[in-house]
């Protein structure tokens, strides 16, 4: 393997890692605020997929225009969802919100098996094939695009978090639950908020990652399992966390794929997942227990 | 009989009368059941091992796997190969299949519990662990990769019954994986009222209190995590000799490590008869949708070319959700007060 | 007299914040003593560092002379402490006896024989009645006696009890004194409080240990403690008594 192989695997892995970041910036989001592991998390991601796949289908609009409409349309399901399932389920034990969401991501695939039936499809925009060229470092088009729209996307969130009122007022929850209803926050309300956040994240990952692959219903549960690798490596809860977490998964699969098969990329990713878990079980931007 | 009189001991008379009725006529299936309902209720019971694996760790201990299919997994492949490669019978090979699959437990326990950051770091290793795996053996050409890893049968083994080697007739299996269900029903009720029981229970509901009360709390989750694996071990083995084929996309799918979860969670997480009361309603109910469908589609209600490949699922699903909403205790400690089945007040 | 108890110059902060400061204390044995002080004083942080929640950042703990310092919650138990939670914490699930036998189980060596245990504790703290009820379903006097008898129940030669009379009424604060009493005289055991009800502290304790700000500011026999300028003030300057 020369130099220039590895060169452009680890910037192909950095790229696709921003976007899968940004995905588990979904899950981290709700689980820093709510407490809830959203066991449906790539299934509102293949959802955000299949949405791009429509309006691409029947307007010919490119994915990353739909990334807001996406992030839209998640966002209210998110909201709904959170408003009229999950929240009766917050006074539950964690197994029975866990089976809550697992079952609603059953559902969730199982309707997008009878909408859109099991095969993989995709879009093929103008400049799939395109690349820039550094010298020997080349870029594919989709993969710099989809990496610039993560960043753009995960920056909105962050700046969200940090300067608005609404965004305080959820880190507010987040740090202290009966603090905030004390100072008079709608809890429930900020709440639905976060989770239809998380679910915008989702949508918008979605809709960027359809430049990349293509997508199938049963893509759903390998997506939630990757977000748990990221988040759990770089630290439950924690933004920051959960986007250098993404990056050290993209560039770890993409090294794999070139040095063994790539079909053996999850094992190692779920290697990086051990040994965070043996060296830093707080993950490594997270705060440690107590 | 005193320990079967112990055994039944919460039990009402309208909860003894029912049970015995219903056990005769599951001992009797072969002579009245065709060999579709006897296909279902192996299946039933299969489901029903697992499920009191599962609720044993969750139920009785508190701890929250959702990669339950890993352990029934390394069971089916370790006995499976030791079989095909060295001619172990599977009544051998069932102790290192278990071994395996209990020190595989362990090893998560271990990783999951030694820094004491919370159930959801347990939950989501036993899925990463089931998923890391199923990568490893479909990678493994000597467990048959993707292309599935097989045991020969011959003609003649379907009409044996040879419990050593796990070759024989249909009601063979059936009677072989009931046996193992009650066998397991009564394990989870001897471990739940002995000091396991008690330290499993106490952690479950407090374990920094357990703790003060001396209860050495990371030892006796360790125990909880590797009886569970073992008793998945166990179903695993018989698995493998049932299907004689099996393929790493099959065995360690998470749809697998839910369903091992969703008995329990119907029939009552914690309860005694919850996991398998669950598994006698839902593995049925799901049949019963699969028969509707194909009904409507012989009576052209729906068209028979529509491919409806999720609907058992949804409807599934739904019913979960349902369940979860408004009856999250679940069916079976609701059933037992609408029928009377358990005396109330019954100290245990 | 000879001290069971002997705490020795614990120093403990968090985040930079001094919880405890150069605290010693003594008990003696078959004693009761009681740890007061106003809100925030670090009584319940001293409780827990003598039982193990978490180690002391300078100084030592030793009971009956054996050196128990930074040992986990449940080995503190086996050396012969049980304690009860300011915040009662019962397995809400079970029943109270099961509750109380979880406890008896560690000296004892069937489940029937901790059964036997664990009833004997309930009926010396008047909870015999209760014994197939849930837990969760007590009112707070009951669980707070379940938070004595399972603390009774490890067999413990010293009592760590974290206001176990806070929220009763009189009657029944009178009721778990006499209670605490005869167990004392009964079954030798050495008992230290940390209680705000100063009636009970009045009524109980043979020596009081006063906290401050994490720092040991009085000490000594009801009566004197009374009439100590420096804990009038603390009590009468920061806060109600």
């Amino acid at each position: 393997m020369d130099f220039w192989t590895l060169t452009n695997a680890v910037a192909s892995g950095l790229l696709i890692g921003l976007v899968y970041g940004l995905s588990a910036l979904g899950l981290s989001v709700i689980f820093g605020v709510i407490r809830i592991v959203n066991f449906a998390h790539g299934e509102i991601m293949v959802m955000g997929m299949f949405f791009a796949l429509v309006m691409f289908r029947w307007l010919g609009m490119d994915p990353l225009l739909s990334v807001p409409l996406a992030a839209g349309l998640m966002f209210v399901f998110g909201y709904v969802l959170q408003r009229v399932v999950v929240s009766r389920v917050s006074h539950l034990p964690e197994h029975m919100q866990f089976l809550l969401l697992a079952a609603l991501a059953i559902m969730i695939v199982s309707a997008l098996l009878l909408i859109f039936g099991p095969d993989a499809q995709g879009v093929e925009v103008d400049y799939a094939w395109e690349s820039f060229a550094f010298g020997e470092l080349i870029i594919d088009y989709p993969k710099m695009f989809a990496a610039i729209a993560a960043v753009i996307v995960a920056s909105l969130l962050l700046a969200f978090f940090k300067y608005t009122t609404t965004g305080k007022a959820i880190r507010a929850c987040a740090d202290n639950r009966m603090g905030a209803q004390v100072v008079g926050l709608n809890v429930d309300r900020l709440y639905a908020l976060t989770f239809g956040i998380g679910a915008a994240c989702l949508g918008a990952a979605g809709a960027i990652i359809l430049l990349l692959f293509e997508v199938h219903p049963y893509l759903a549960p390998g997506y939630t399992l990757l977000a748990f690798v990221i988040v759990i490596i770089g630290g439950l809860g924690s933004l920051f966390g959960a986007l250098v977490g993404g990056i050290l998964i993209g560039v770890s699969e993409a090294i794999a794929a070139i040095l063994f098969q790539p079909s053996m990329k999850t094992a190692f990713s779920f290697g990086l997942l051990i040994l965070v878990l043996l060296l830093r079980p707080q993950g490594l931007l997270g705060k440690a227990a107590r | 009989m005193t320990s079967l009189r112990l055994f039944f001991d919460p039990l009402a008379p309208a909860g003894l009368w029912l049970g015995g009725a219903f056990f005769l006529l599951l001992l009797l299936l072969p002579y009245w059941g065709g060999s579709y309902v006897m296909t279902v209720a192996t299946t039933v019971f299969y489901l029903a091992l697992i499920g009191q694996s599962w609720n044993l760790m969750l139920g009785f201990a508190g701890l929250l796997s959702i990669g339950h299919a890993l352990f029934v997994g390394i069971g089916a492949y370790t006995a499976a190969y030791l079989f095909a490669a060295i001619g172990l019978p599977p009544i051998v090979g069932v102790l290192p299949a278990v071994g395996l699959a209990v020190l595989m437990g362990l090893l998560i326990g271990y990783l999951g519990f030694r820094f004491a950051i919370g159930g959801v770091y347990f939950a989501l290793l036993t899925i990463a662990f089931a998923e890391f795996v199923r990568v490893m053996i479909d990678h493994a050409s000597w467990l048959g990769a993707t292309e599935g890893f097989f045991l020969k049968v011959t003609e003649a083994d379907r009409h044996s019954v040879d419990l050593v080697n796990l070759r024989g007739t249909p009601e063979m299996y059936y009677y072989l994986i009931m046996a193992l269900a009650l066998g397991a029903l009564v394990l989870c009720r001897y471990l739940l009222h002995s000091r396991l029981g008690y330290y499993w229970q106490a952690i479950r509901d407090d374990a920094e209190a357990a703790d003060a009360l001396g209860v050495d709390v990371l030892r006796y989750k360790m125990y909880a995590v590797a009886i569970s694996a073992g008793m998945a071990g166990v179903a695993g083995v018989f698995y493998a000799f049932y299907q004689n084929s099996l393929f790493p996309e099959i065995v360690f799918n998470i749809e697998r490590s839910i369903e091992a979860t969703l008995g329990s969670i119907v029939g009552g997480v914690g309860t005694l008869f919850g996991p398998i009361f669950g598994t006698f309603i839902l593995t049925p109910l799901g049949e019963i949708v699969t028969e509707a469908i194909d009904l409507l589609k012989h009576w052209q209600v729906i068209d028979p070319e529509t491919r409806l490949d999720g609907l058992k699922l949804l409807i599934w699903g739904f019913i979960v959700v349902l369940i979860v909403l408004f009856k999250p205790r679940g069916l079976w400690p609701w059933v037992c007060g609408r029928l009377r089945l358990i005396r109330t007040e019954a100290e245990s | 007299m000879a001290s069971l108890l002997k705490v020795a110059q614990v120093s403990k902060s968090f985040r930079g914040l001094r919880a405890l400061n150069d605290v010693s204390l003594d008990v003696a044995e078959r004693g009761i003593a009681a740890l007061i002080g106003p809100n925030g004083a670090g009584k319940t942080t001293l409780f827990n560092v003598i039982a193990g929640v978490f180690p002391p950042d300078a100084g030592s703990v030793r009971l009956d002379d054996a050196d128990i310092t930074g040992r986990r919650p449940n080995s503190i138990c086996h050396s012969g402490i049980g304690r009860t939670f300011q915040i009662c914490r019962p397995f809400s699930q079970m029943t109270v006896l099961q509750n109380v036998t979880v406890a008896a189980l560690r000296g004892s060596a069937t489940v029937e024989a901790a059964r036997t245990a664990a009833r004997a504790c309930l009926e010396m703290l008047e909870l015999d009645a209760r014994a197939t009820q849930h837990a969760a379903n007590l009112t707070l006097p009951d669980r707070k006696r379940l938070e004595v008898a399972r603390a009774l129940a490890t067999g413990p030669r010293l009592l760590l009890l974290d206001e176990v009379m806070a929220g009763l009424r009189p009657s029944e604060t009178d009721r778990m004194v006499a209670t605490l009493r005869q167990l004392r005289d009964e079954t030798g055991l050495t008992i230290l409080l940390i209680e705000h009800v100063m009636r009970a502290v009045m009524a109980l304790s043979e020596n009081i240990t006063v906290l401050h700000h994490g720092e040991k500011i009085s000490e000594g026999p009801p009566e004197t403690i009374v009439r100590d300028p420096a804990v009038l003030e603390c009590y009468l300057g920061d806060q109600d008594p």
